[in-house]
């Protein structure tokens, strides 16, 4: 029990009346990735974002490493320092330069001297090969190269676990490649990773489990083999199909 | 199906460049725009000429009475004149080395700032300034000798009262403005109550308040200078309005920012001190120096409160018995003096939204 890094019991949400996340039950063991996939929609989104709560919800628990999800400033300050999250529309600061959007986090949350916040940016931003542009701002770049440093910017933070918001769903199709390589990459460092995404060919190369949601609950739980050779439920079949089919 | 060979970049065609293409294309395009042309120079030549006869060919320059107006135009004498009353009203002469001691201090700031790099220093210097600014033209210490409030006057008291107003009303607008945003019911309510209140209430009326109905409050025997309740009463007016332009900063955030910021671990105020207040603050440039500008023409109004503004001054001046049928003079003095600063702050602004602009290509 101990090893699941993010437990999820029971979780039920609501918008007004509109039930968006069903009896989701959903652990994480230490190190694992996780794909989670399905129609628009489904949940999918919402479900992760509470996991860093920028979603609140009504019922059921989240435990992110051994930190219950409640509602205490201190406690949702301390689950932050530890899941860090990429979004589909990259959400850099835009009046600050590349290496500033980096050491924001560093300098103001773990209150590291400047010298050495602007040596762990740079350290990160070489490993997503942008190194040269830590001087610009977020407007002189294309769209996967802001995908790429809003990675980067969430490793400042050293985190346990990255979750990721569709991050290749609003790049040009020439720049989604240079994002899933940034994060094959990523994925080798043993570091939990739970991605919502629709690149299928990423999730059958790296995804430890594949989640398939539907209309705010678990459909299916696959390995990715069986998730695509073999899927039980009808909706899947279904979704493949569609997904597949061009 | 074929294949298409690179093409190279070359310059625009030169016909679409130059001053003539400009003319053309700007002022005569159209025969409504060619007529348009022609009414707006005609009223040109229609006010121009007088004026410059007015003010300049047929004026006197020179000398010191009313005897030397003689050329029919403007008589500049009565403005040369009386330049003093208009720059410090009453304050005594031997003492307005101060006031121009604070004014080149200003202009010593300025250049700093341009060479300093660290905000919290120009933060620091600028207090320093208004803290210094105040000793040196109060006085009352070091030996120099106490001007008080009632002695302030002119274009000197025109500057304090607009610099003061804005700079104090700027922190409490920020506050305002979170307020309003905040989710915290109460914290937001006070916030609109106030911002609305004041917004309905004309400045006018908020100078009457603080001067006249305010004392009653006091206890007998505490007086409350003047000034500072005028200049109090202007800070809370202008703070509601700067409110309202920083809210419409605010609002155009959009919301993956305070989620950005919250995913990165910031608190509430690192948040909005670091992310999205300096973004909400630039898009509010424009608006912000608008309430300036209003401000400045504003101060006039301290006049019927009994403080000697520059227009106060002039107004004065003018009905001097014997400078009598002057103030037209003085009046197009004060034209050109409130538009040299007005268009001052419209240009600062418009540096001020080149220089925060990262929306570069």
């Amino acid at each position: 029990m101990s090893d699941n890094i993010i437990e999820i019991k029971k979780l039920n949400k609501w918008y007004g009346d509109f039930h968006v996340l069903k009896d989701i039950n959903l652990n994480v063991k230490k190190g694992e990735i996780i794909v989670v996939c399905g129609p628009s929609g489904s949940g999918k989104s919402t479900l992760i974002r509470c996991i860093n709560r920028l979603e609140e919800f009504q019922e059921g628990s989240i435990v992110v490493d051994g930190i219950e999800l409640v509602d205490d400033v201190k406690k949702i300050k301390a689950i932050r320092e530890e899941v860090a999250m990429v979004f589909q529309h990259f959400n850099l600061f835009p009046h600050l330069t590349i290496l500033d959007n980096l050491t924001l986090a560093p300098t103001w949350v773990k209150k590291m001297p400047k010298k050495q916040a602007n040596e762990l940016a740079m350290k990160y931003l070489t490993r997503v090969n942008i190194a040269e542009q830590a001087n610009k701002y977020p407007n002189q770049l294309s769209g996967g190269q802001q995908q790429r440093v809003a990675i980067a910017r969430s490793l400042c933070k050293s985190p346990k676990i990255m979750l990721f918001d569709e991050p290749t769903s609003a790049l040009d199709p020439e720049m989604v490649a240079e994002v899933l390589d940034v994060m094959i990459e990523l994925a080798k460092d043993g570091r939990t990773m739970v991605c919502v995404t629709h690149e299928m060919g990423f999730a059958k190369k790296v995804a430890d489990r594949i989640i398939f949601m539907d209309a705010g609950q678990i459909v299916e739980e696959n390995t990715p083999e069986n998730f695509f050779k073999n899927p039980e439920s009808d909706r899947l079949k279904l979704f493949l199909e569609q997904i597949l089919s061009h | 199906m074929a294949v298409y060979s690179k093409v190279e970049q070359r310059r625009a065609p030169s016909n679409t460049k130059g001053i003539l293409h400009w003319l053309r294309d700007n002022l005569f395009s159209t025969p409504l725009n060619v007529a348009l042309t022609a009414l707006g120079i005609a009223i040109l030549f229609w006010v121009i000429p007088p004026f410059v006869k007015w003010a300049y060919t047929d004026a006197n320059f020179a000398g010191s009475t009313r005897e030397d107006c003689s050329g029919g135009g403007a008589c500049w004498v009565f403005v040369r004149m009386k330049i003093d009353m208009f720059m410090y009203g009453f304050y005594p002469s031997a003492e307005r080395w101060r006031i121009n001691t604070v004014y080149g201090f200003f202009f010593i700031m300025m250049v700093l700032f341009k060479y300093l790099k660290s905000a919290s220093l120009k933060i620091l210097l600028a207090h320093v300034y208004f803290i210094v600014g105040y000793f040196l033209v109060s006085g009352g210490f070091f030996g120099l000798e106490h001007v008080p409030t009632d002695k302030w006057g002119g274009l000197m008291l025109t500057i304090v009262v607009a610099a003061v107003g804005i700079v104090a009303a700027f922190p409490l607008g920020v506050i305002l403005a979170l307020g309003r945003a905040s989710h915290l019911p109460i914290i937001r309510s006070i916030s609109v109550t106030y911002i609305e209140f004041i917004r309905g209430v004309p400045l006018i009326t908020i100078l009457f308040m603080s001067s006249i109905i305010l004392p009653l409050f006091f206890p007998e025997g505490v007086t409350f200078d003047k000034l500072l309740r005028a200049l109090i009463g202007i800070a809370m007016f202008e703070a509601a309005y700067i409110a309202e332009n920083i809210r419409g900063g605010l609002q155009s955030i959009p919301k993956g920012q305070y989620e950005a910021a919250d995913a990165i671990g910031l608190s509430y105020w690192q948040k909005m001190g670091l992310v999205i207040l300096p973004q909400a603050l630039k898009v509010a440039i424009p608006n912000l120096v608008g309430v300036s500008i209003a401000l400045f023409q504003d101060t006039t109004l301290v006049m019927i409160i009994g403080l000697f503004d520059l227009l106060a001054m002039v107004r004065l001046s003018a009905a001097d018995s014997y400078w009598l049928g002057y103030e037209t003079e003085g009046y197009v003095f004060v034209t050109f003096i409130f538009w040299f600063f007005c268009y001052s702050m419209s240009n600062f602004s418009q540096k001020l939204e080149k220089r925060f602009n990262t929306n570069l290509r």
